[in-house]
């Protein structure tokens, strides 16, 4: 690494630093735009402890659910986790604390940690367990209650093409959650299936610059589908 | 006789006008595309980040990076457009979406929806009903009238834990169509073949008849 040259060769420089107890925000919306090697790496490494926010916790076997198997979670936070049995036995079990929170308001959080912006108002759990012992405030006759941003050690995302200086560009509904995770990490890490050289992206055309970017990897990637839905002709 | 999944999808394509930007629901709101009048526009939203889904793609169509809001793989329309999921629950929130049609457990005549959660039974989260629920001001929820043991799920008080508080003013059911206004179901229509007091008897929470209530029309 060099200036703005972001890119790292190898998937332990790219997590070098993360440590047990950190706290992680991850890109990926199910099973897809997930940043699936960082996540084998974190289990390659074995670390402990984690307490990580995104939208999803994977299925068994794939993305975060294979951290669930050496127990390296400790607290989760996430919308929905419906789709994978070792998470739901953990939560049961309450060896995983797990933090539901909606996915808009999840979103907002990671937005508003990587903008500097502490917390925000918004009416979504007002008058719902996720609004108990919240500051409650009304403005123009709607109740409000206030969130507080999200921020972590670490993000680690997925994005589709980079420059060498991490300016990013996602591909379709892979992008989801990516953007904002990568802006709320102190050091973020992004793998991409392409890195070009600088000057070969459009700045026009770039969905986020690398100014939020810390290391960039190139991988190869499986992109396991939850749901296969198809039309018959 | 009850409305079937296949007619419920119908009648919420009757809400459509041309125009309209949807959030449809997993599950029976999902089936309204399938009735989207010929002669009218109507963009889906999914929530994860899309703007003009299309339907299932074929075998040869499939992309990994393409899926819904229920993680389905889709396919986009012309005119579609990508953003992320900040900017998705934006324009949620911001009210921008015309149309959100979701499914629930129980409904009451405060408004108050429950939807996400059964204590001790189901515990998956909530995704984004909640921002849905609060954001939309045109909501209308999806349901059977009552539980298959021929509990009432439209409630004087949910009893389950909320997806939101007083935001629902419209309900369709197996069996009739209602508004919510001022702590009260008005019943507007019914399925055909279903009597008044068939629905009279399976809703809870206070119902006001008008003289006529018609019956639905497919």
């Amino acid at each position: 690494m060099s200036g703005f040259d972001k890119v790292v060769t190898s998937y332990e420089e790219a997590l070098a630093g993360l440590e047990d107890d950190m706290t992680i925000i991850a890109g990926g919306f199910g099973l897809c735009g997930i940043p699936e090697n960082l996540i084998k790496e974190i289990k390659r490494k074995g670390t402990k402890g984690l307490t990580i926010a995104s939208n999803n916790a994977g299925v068994d076997g794939f993305g975060l659910g294979i951290l669930l198997e050496d127990k390296q979670i400790k607290k989760m936070i996430a919308s929905y986790v419906g789709e994978n049995a070792l998470f739901e036995a953990q939560m049961m079990s309450g060896e995983l604390e797990v933090e539901l929170t909606p996915q808009g308001t999840l979103a907002e959080k990671m937005r508003a940690g990587g903008a500097g912006i502490p917390a925000f108002y918004t009416a979504t759990g007002y008058g719902t367990p996720v609004g108990e012992g919240k500051e409650m405030r009304e403005f123009d006759g709607r109740h409000y209650i206030l969130e507080e941003a999200l921020s972590g050690d670490f993000s680690i995302a997925k994005a589709w093409k980079a420059d060498r200086h991490g300016n990013l560009m996602f591909r379709k509904t892979a992008r989801n959650f990516n953007p904002m995770a990568i802006t709320a990490g102190k050091i973020s890490v992004v793998e991409v299936e392409e890195i070009v050289e600088v000057g070969q992206l459009d700045p026009d055309e770039i969905h986020l610059p690398g100014i939020y970017v810390n290391r960039l990897i190139k991988g190869t990637f499986e992109k396991t589908i939850e749901q296969r839905t198809v039309r018959t002709a | 006789m009850a409305l079937t999944r296949e007619q419920l999808a119908q009648r919420v394509a009757q809400e459509f006008q041309d125009g309209y930007y949807v959030n449809l629901g997993i599950g029976i709101p999902t089936l309204a595309a399938n009735y989207i009048p010929n002669d009218m526009q109507v963009v889906l939203q999914s929530e994860n980040g899309l703007l003009g889904m299309g339907p299932f793609p074929l075998e040869e169509e499939i992309d990994a990076d393409l899926i819904n809001a229920g993680k389905q793989t889709v396919t986009m329309v012309e005119g579609a457009a990508i953003f992320s999921s900040a900017e998705s629950f934006g324009m949620i929130r911001g009210g921008h979406v015309d149309l959100t049609v979701l499914g629930a457990f129980e409904v009451d005549c405060q408004g108050n929806i429950a939807s996400w959660m059964i204590p001790g039974k189901l515990i998956k989260g909530m995704g984004g009903a909640m921002d849905l629920v609060a954001g939309a001001d045109n909501i209308i929820v999806t349901m059977t009238h009552a539980s298959k043991s021929g509990q009432s799920k439209l409630l004087s008080e949910c009893t389950l834990p909320l997806t939101g508080k007083g935001c629902i003013r419209r309900v369709l059911t197996d069996l009739a169509l209602m508004d919510i206004e001022d702590g009260k179901f008005i019943l507007r229509e019914r399925a055909p073949g279903v009597s008044v007091d068939e629905i009279i008897n399976l809703t809870d929470g206070e119902l006001v008849v008008p003289d006529h209530v018609p019956e639905m029309t497919f």
